[in-house]
């Protein structure tokens, strides 16, 4: 671990506690589990980025995803939280870990001036646009926010609901079957592939 | 906490994305880049959802959006493992046949 390193986890760690002490100070107890799963989902992010080798990276966005799931909760989605979890964790990572893991690992690729240089200039050019918007805009937000109920059981009719969801839904499912099956016809290897490899060996 | 809490966490988590896609120079941090963008899309729908009256609208855009990165990482990983077969490298920029 290099001294670049241990100063950039040190910092993204001082910077998570005070993330986690102010959200708690302004919204109590829903503040503090907020503050942690924006943590989790920005902290996963930023050490993805930041990671020398790919596995790694990888690994970190469970928490970029898992910290999402959270805030899906707190937004009072449970099946989005679940869904989320069993998609991405579940299937999404673990197919760019597949990938990770038929690639070579190229540890020279970060350089740390274009991170930095990156950094620092999507960040200002956030800054800058979350300055006006907070200038300018005004969110009207619903006075009362409902409680969420029975969102499982709403969602399962809306899909099956022929003047709702019904068609959108099943042309899902047709856009995961071509989509899987088009995904194992180009990731095969061909035959005369083989033979060339089966010559040269 | 307020929707603007979770406008800003969203906002930060694409900009991260963006990040992510435009400095490392390796294919496979650019599904991930791609990954955490859907994923900031997804919380602004969900929070939009949530503090605008709380219908069904913004959390089945976000469930259709979860489904189509599923079929967008599949399809994605094929091409990443064929590109390497063919240039044995995982950079984008070295993907250039048509250029020859």
């Amino acid at each position: 671990m290099e001294a670049t390193d241990r100063l950039f986890y040190g910092l993204v760690g001082l910077a998570s506690l005070a993330a986690i002490a102010a959200c708690t100070w302004i919204g109590g107890g829903a503040g503090a589990a907020f503050g942690l799963f924006a943590v989790l989902v920005l902290a996963g992010s930023l050490t993805c980025i930041w990671e020398r080798s790919v596995v790694r990276s990888a690994f970190c966005l469970i928490g970029t995803f898992g910290g999402t799931a959270g805030l899906f909760l707190m937004l009072g989605s449970d099946f989005l939280a679940m869904s989320q979890i069993l998609i991405y964790v579940g299937g999404i990572l673990a197919l760019i870990l597949f990938g990770v893991m038929l690639t070579p690992p190229d540890l020279t690729e970060r350089k740390l001036p274009r991170v930095m240089a990156g950094l620092v200039a999507v960040g200002a050019g956030v800054a800058f646009v979350a300055a006006k918007v907070a200038a300018t805009v005004h969110w009207v937000e619903a006075a009362t926010l409902a409680e969420p109920q029975h969102e499982t059981e709403q969602i399962g009719v809306a899909f099956l609901a022929y003047d709702q969801y019904m068609i959108a839904f099943e042309l899902a499912a047709v856009v995961l079957t071509v989509a899987l099956v088009a995904a194992v016809y180009v990731a095969r290897r061909r035959k005369i592939d083989l033979e060339e490899e089966g010559a040269e060996g | 906490m307020g929707l603007g809490a979770y406008i800003a966490v969203s906002a930060a988590l694409f900009a991260l994305g963006i990040v992510a896609i435009l400095v490392r120079r390796n294919i496979l941090y650019v599904l991930m880049g791609i990954e955490m963008i859907l994923n900031a899309a997804n919380i602004n729908f969900v929070a939009f959802n949530r503090f605008n009256g709380g219908g069904l609208e913004g959390r089945m855009f976000a469930i259709f959006v979860i489904i189509l990165a599923a079929a967008e990482a599949a399809v994605a990983l094929a091409i990443v493992l064929n590109v390497f077969h063919l240039f044995n490298s995982v950079k984008p920029a070295e993907a250039d046949l048509l250029r020859e």
